[in-house]
């Protein structure tokens, strides 16, 4: 039992905290919104740079073959940073599903360009309607079900997808509705195996997003405590009223008891553990939680100016408020874990006790 | 990461779950705030001591088995997971067996932790006072030196189990002349001294929970200081946070309760299910019990790693102590009617029920913690 990350981790994350601070600043992110495409060739590949594309592309494709443990750091500081949903979903979530299928020449290029920062994947799912950064990719992975009644998970590329963008309240969101035809050259795989891909690349888009909400919960409150350390009225800064430091110490405590939740999840979706999707739904609602509350007491304590455009709480709120329900919306979830707990109680008595918090023992 | 037990920890967890199987007491005893009951208790205690479980993270020498966090934390799982008795000397194992631990003479330890351990000396403790409750530092009972004695004079209440307990431990004021958290000291009083009064308080449930013990030229010998004249309140905050954080609720009890809470929706679903939203509060409060779990196992790793935990523990006395009190109200929503009843099966959801309205009160009220964790962990500005 060993509850910790590396020190290779902690660094990595620390690295790239450090360069997201300096490169990826409000002001900045603000502008690069505003254009249409909304994404920076220039910073993505900078990041890149940094190694984060390669971190989950296994080590024979260029990359450093971490996994999801590690990812569940980094995608706190995507969130943290408010990087825009191309970065995760290419480098996490696509990598991991392109990492799960066989070998291959095809496979293998596309990793190696994802490695190198040069591969923009969107991936279509079934639980969003709409596909985030269609319009940018590369390359999209996208599933339907055949005349068969089988499964089967395609890559096609952009120019062969017809693209309907949809606009968000999160300016940092490219959203679109697509619509593509499946040709035999685009299928990658198909029937039990694309739907185990499917499913395993439903948890973990979940987790990347539960990561990002836990950044931008973490983001919110830091924003909080600097304004209220700073706004004065009755002669002192407003921090030091009881009912302030109640609402912000209640969102700590959510991040507090989220975070190991997320990383529980994020180690047994990397071991392929039975309970991993039970663990990426509670870590999902958890980290929907923390944000959620992040929110609505991080624009309490701001009073008016939480409200307006100018104070870049709002970037993060509305980011937050965006991601809530993508990947499995909290309906989706919550109904997950009831089930699955239920189901396992009425099996097994102890596999819901305290002797079982990762999974039944003896 | 690895989330599997080693091997080593997994054998542990096997000989806790049988010894428990073979010595769990076929009737559940009768309650630790009853005389009769505190007995039992110290029997179970007696026995648990016997095979080396009562205080398993101690060192053998004062009788324990040097167990780590983690196998504290299997312990824990297992003791609470099979239904074992409620730990009625905790106040002394939990939170003064620590302190001594990490502040006491040899001479102290050696007195005072085996007896400890096997439940001999049975601990209450003094903080409160009739003037000093959330403000603790606003302690007025006095301790003054008199050659090798201390001579105590004064009140403290809210002091749990006090009437059938053998020793109390508390801060007192050793220089008349101070104020707030100076010229305290940390004292171990024989509750049999003279001059003692114990007087009962009827707690809520009609049980005699807790006591006022009143001083009057009570006369302890210097050795019973922990840690030198005057520094009463570093040697009290110094190991405050670690009891409140890990050691004082350990995860498995709250585990237990969400378990129970499953299984008595499921027996009740029909009916519960007519509020559709009692399943999602199950499933919720269940969540979180392992959350609290979950953030156990993350501090120890923490801890492993030489880092030190503060005013987190302050976030955990409100995270459990909400939790229980909301895992019971769901618990009494889906009893419905039945909740009030003190005479059948459903009792001790009731008996947890009211337990739990003391939970965000006792060992620092909520709004304290809040405070705490705002200030030392957010940086924001005293009020």
């Amino acid at each position: 039992m060993d509850f910790t990350f590396t020190e290779d981790e902690l660094a990595f994350r620390e690295a790239i905290s450090r360069f997201l601070m300096t490169e990826a600043a409000p002001e900045t992110l603000r502008e690069i919104w505003e254009t249409d495409s909304g994404r920076s060739p220039e910073l993505r590949s900078k990041i890149a740079e940094q190694g984060l594309t390669a971190l989950s592309v296994p080590e024979e494709a260029g990359g450093l073959g971490l996994g999801d443990v590690a990812w569940s750091l980094m995608t706190q500081e995507l969130g943290y940073y408010g990087i825009p949903d191309s970065m995760a979903d290419s480098a996490y979530v696509a990598t991991g599903l392109l990492s799960a299928l066989p070998a291959g020449e095809k496979r293998d290029a596309w990793l190696e360009q994802v490695a190198a920062g040069e591969l923009r994947i969107a991936v279509g799912h079934g639980c969003n309607s709409l596909v985030a950064d269609a319009q940018s990719a590369d390359l999209l992975l996208l599933h339907h079900t055949n005349h068969n009644g089988d499964i089967e998970l395609h890559a096609i590329e952009r120019a062969l997808v017809d693209v309907t963008p949809h606009s968000s309240i999160d300016s940092s969101r490219r959203l679109a509705r697509i619509s593509w035809q499946p040709t035999d050259d685009s299928l990658v795989v198909s029937g039990d195996d694309a739907e185990v891909l499917l499913a395993e690349t439903l948890n973990r888009g979940a987790l990347s997003v539960a990561g990002q909400l836990l950044g931008l919960a973490q983001r919110m409150l830091d924003l909080s405590v600097d304004y209220v350390a700073q706004r004065k009225q009755f002669g002192r800064a407003i921090g030091s009223f009881q009912a302030v430091k109640h609402h912000l110490a209640d969102v700590a405590a959510k991040i507090e008891f989220a975070r190991p939740v997320l990383y529980r999840a994020a180690w047994a979706l990397q071991k392929q553990t039975p309970d991993a999707e039970l663990y990426v739904s509670q870590a999902k609602l958890a980290c929907i939680d923390a944000a959620a509350l992040a929110a609505r007491h991080g624009i309490q304590v701001h009073g008016a100016m939480g409200y307006t455009w100018e104070v870049d709480l709002q970037m993060f709120m509305k980011r937050s408020w965006a991601l809530i329900p993508s990947w499995g919306d909290r309906s989706f979830h919550q109904a997950r874990v009831n089930d699955n707990l239920f189901s396992r109680v009425a099996a097994d008595n102890q596999s819901a006790g305290p002797e079982s918090t990762f999974g039944r023992q003896i | 990461m690895e989330l599997t037990y080693t091997e080593k920890q997994q054998a542990f967890r096997a000989e806790v779950r049988q010894w428990l199987k073979e010595n769990l007491p076929a009737e559940p005893l009768a309650s630790y705030d009853t005389k009769a009951g505190f007995e039992q208790h110290r029997e179970w205690e007696r026995k648990l001591f016997d095979a080396r479980l009562s205080m398993v993270m101690w060192p053998t020498e004062l009788g324990g088995r040097g167990c780590d966090l983690i196998e504290w934390l299997i312990f824990e799982e297992e003791y609470y997971g099979a239904g074992a008795p409620m730990r009625v000397n905790q106040n002394g194992q939990l939170l003064l067996g620590p302190t001594l631990m990490e502040f006491g003479t040899q001479a102290q330890k050696e007195k005072f932790l085996p007896r400890m351990a096997a439940s001999d000396d049975m601990w209450a403790q003094a903080w409160s006072e009739p003037n000093a409750g959330s403000d603790m530092a606003a302690i007025s009972s006095k301790a003054i030196r008199d050659g090798d004695e201390y001579v105590i004079n004064g009140q403290k209440t809210w002091s749990t189990r006090a009437i059938f307990a053998d020793w109390c431990f508390g801060l007192f004021r050793t220089d008349a002349e101070s104020s707030r958290h100076h010229g305290l000291s940390y004292l171990m009083v024989p509750l049999d001294a003279p001059g003692v009064t114990i007087r009962p308080i009827k707690a809520l449930n009609g049980k005699q929970a807790f006591a006022e013990i009143f001083f009057d030229n009570v006369r302890v010998p210097v050795e019973n200081r922990i840690g030198d004249d005057g520094q009463g309140w570093k040697v009290a905050m110094a190991t405050a946070g670690f009891e409140r954080g890990l050691l004082l609720r350990s995860p498995a009890r709250f585990q237990q309760t969400a378990r129970k809470l499953v299984q008595l929706y499921l027996a009740n679903r029909r009916a519960a299910d007519a509020d559709p939203a009692i399943a999602t509060k199950v499933a919720q409060a269940w969540s979180d019990a392992q959350a609290y779990a979950l953030s156990a196992y993350y501090t120890v790793g923490r801890l492993s790693r030489g880092e030190k935990i503060g005013a987190e523990s302050s976030i955990n006395k409100i995270f459990w102590s909400e939790l229980d009190l909301n895992m019971h109200q769901i618990a009494m929503d889906i009893l419905g009617a039945q909740g009030e009843l003190t005479d059948c099966a459903s009792t001790s959801w009731l008996e947890g029920f009211l337990f739990a309205q003391a939970g965000p009160i006792y060992a620092g009220a909520n709004e304290i913690q809040r405070n705490i964790v705002a200030e030392r962990m957010l940086g924001l500005p005293k009020g």
